[in-house]
């Protein structure tokens, strides 16, 4: 009856949603009474993350390894944790709302018939019946949805990264460690993974970044983004974009910010040519400081906005980057 | 080969206006289109067919009776056949539900290849629908597809990561969610048109497809929505007003350092 957590590693590396979502299920399981937080960490060789989980929370770390679960596969995954579901029973399973998370949470939800919010912005225990109240955005961001699971089990979710917050961290806590035998068989999984190729490029953006320098259709082409990439490194930040941006190809896919992409609550983030679609909105809305800056005064983003400049990003930029005498 | 094309009809998000006071979607105020993701996945299986010329290309959707609209759409763009389950009693399908009524859909039909839908539509973002009818149906899936290669009976497909992609190997049957980035959707096609008026789109309820109330619809749904509300906005700040672009932007740092970032 605990919280459980997808503890996604890539690479033999903990994606910092797994940190987070320990964070807040660790919160959730205090919130309900007297219930765990555990970490479910799937891999092939991957017992030198467990020390890292229990620092960030957890109570029990559930290992499930075999040389089979060296890369993720779908069909290997979902079997062995949908099996472990159905041994422990967890009340509460959280995944990241990552490319895996989301190819993995739906498969499993699919196999033990239970129900899967998806992406889920918020969540509470209801005070009552100390069932999870989840919320998620719809509509393109349009409207927000409040999510129940009243009688399947577990309640599942995904959950953006970037939006909970990590415990801080503690090298002193440590947790049980239960290991759960993976019964596999290489005819389990009917997928082949021929090659894993990481660009450079991408691996640049991060969402837990400080300032973000972020562009829209505003900026109007690669040059432009070239003139943010010069203001992130001045101020210590990284470039993240709009889908308008990224569609265009202005940009990496891996650095949109906003509805299906990342969530971000950064302590500066630059809104720079940016009309404040609400798709984009709902996605850096927690920022600390909203900076906009837009030569359309009539543009949405002045309206959440902390600091609004009316004017060209090609003048307003490099007067920031002129300027600009704030410790990182 | 038989592909099969699963497809839903959505209201445009860009367009959607909310009634503020009811905290919902004021349906007429977006023009229903098919999803964009959904027009990637068709596309690839024209593509496919054009390749093996012998190719089928069935298109199936759960829907309201307007969704025929865009079926007819995809008859017109190449689509051989297009099937639409409706049934009142669907209505408030979570996507637990809507995949079974996809997979009975499927399992109606005679056997296919190769699955094809969009990654998630714009109207949930849930991206769910996909792997659980592939779970259903008992076949392999790979999501977030960008590039695919058809060899036979094995399909070789790109899928993005976060920070890159990895190549995936599969044999058929299967099934592949698509990105905007697989491709770009071809218009229709006169002759297209021409056949809209002599193919029929099936209309299939529940009977049809031997489901009942315990696997469709909002009260078998395991997820409920118990509320929705307009989100919150931070609130206006300030605009900066200066005559130079060198004044504003020294306003704003000025401001900055008062908040001590």
């Amino acid at each position: 009856m605990d919280v459980w957590v997808y503890a996604e590693q890539r690479n033999g590396e903990l994606m910092s949603v797994a940190a987070e979502l320990l964070g807040e299920g660790y919160r959730l399981s205090r919130e309900i009474g007297d219930r765990k937080v555990c970490a479910v960490l799937v891999g092939g060789n991957v017992s030198h993350l467990i020390d890292e989980l229990y620092a960030y929370g957890a109570d029990k770390v559930y290992i499930l390894e075999d040389p089979l679960l060296e890369k993720y596969t779908t069909d290997g995954y979902t079997k062995v944790i949908a099996n472990a579901i159905s041994e422990y029973k967890p009340e509460i399973f959280l995944f990241g709302a990552t490319h895996i998370g989301r190819d993995l949470a739906p498969r499993i939800a699919a196999r033990i018939d239970t129900g899967l919010t998806a992406d889920s912005t918020s969540l509470a225990i209801d005070e009552q019946d100390k069932t999870l109240i989840q919320i998620k955005p719809a509509f393109g961001g349009n409207l927000m949805a409040k999510i129940i699971c009243p009688v399947k089990r577990p309640q599942m979710t995904t959950v953006r990264p970037g939006v909970m917050k990590k415990k801080e961290r503690d090298d002193q806590h440590k947790g049980e460690l239960i290991k759960v035998p993976c019964n596999l068989d290489s005819s389990d999984i009917n997928v082949e993974v021929v090659e894993v190729v990481i660009t450079a490029k991408e691996q640049a953006f991060s969402a837990d970044a400080d300032i973000i320098c972020a562009g829209g259709r505003g900026i109007g082409g690669t040059e432009g983004f070239e003139m943010l990439e010069q203001l992130a490194q001045k101020v210590g930040g990284v470039v993240g974009a709009t889908r308008a941006a990224t569609d265009a190809g202005w940009i990496d896919a891996a650095c949109l910010i906003g509805q299906t992409g990342t969530t971000i609550k950064p302590k500066i983030y630059f809104a720079c040519g940016i009309s404040g679609a609400i798709q984009h909105v709902v996605g850096i809305e927690k920022s600390d400081i909203i900076i906009a800056i837009n030569n359309d005064p009539d543009a949405l983003i002045f309206s959440v906005a902390d600091y609004g400049i009316v004017g060209d990003y090609k003048e307003i930029i490099p007067e920031i980057i002129a300027q600009w005498n704030l410790e990182g | 080969m038989k592909i099969i094309v699963c497809a839903k009809q959505v209201p445009d998000t860009t367009e959607v206006k909310i009634d503020k006071v009811k905290n919902t979607l004021i349906r007429d105020s977006a023009p229903s289109i098919m999803n964009y993701e959904d027009e990637n996945a068709l596309e690839e299986a024209l593509r496919i067919k054009e390749q093996f010329p012998d190719s089928y290309i069935t298109v199936i959707s759960m829907g309201p009776p307007q969704a025929k609209d865009m079926l007819e759409e995809c008859i017109a763009q190449g689509a051989d056949e297009a099937i639409l389950i409706s049934d009142r009693e669907l209505v408030g399908s979570d996507t637990w539900a809507t995949s079974n009524v996809l997979a009975a859909g499927i399992r109606k039909l005679s056997g296919f290849d190769l699955i094809l839908t969009g990654r998630q539509a714009i109207d949930g973002d849930t991206a769910q629908v996909g792997p659980q009818l592939a779970e259903k149906l008992g076949i392999p899936q790979v999501t977030y597809v960008k590039e695919v290669t058809v060899n036979d009976n094995e399909i070789i497909a790109k899928r993005t990561l976060e920070n890159g992609y990895e190549t995936l190997k599969l044999k058929t049957p299967c099934l592949l969610t698509v990105t905007r980035e697989l491709n770009q959707p071809r218009y229709m096609t006169i002759k297209g048109i021409y056949n809209v008026k002599n193919q029929e789109i099936k209309v299939w309820n529940i009977k049809d497809i031997n489901v009942d109330l315990t696997e469709v619809g909002l009260d078998a749904s395991p997820t409920k929505v118990v509320e929705s509300f307009v989100p919150t906005s931070k609130g206006k700040g300030t605009v900066i007003e200066a005559d130079s672009a060198k004044e504003k932007v020294a306003i704003l740092l000025e401001k900055l350092k008062e908040k001590h970032i």
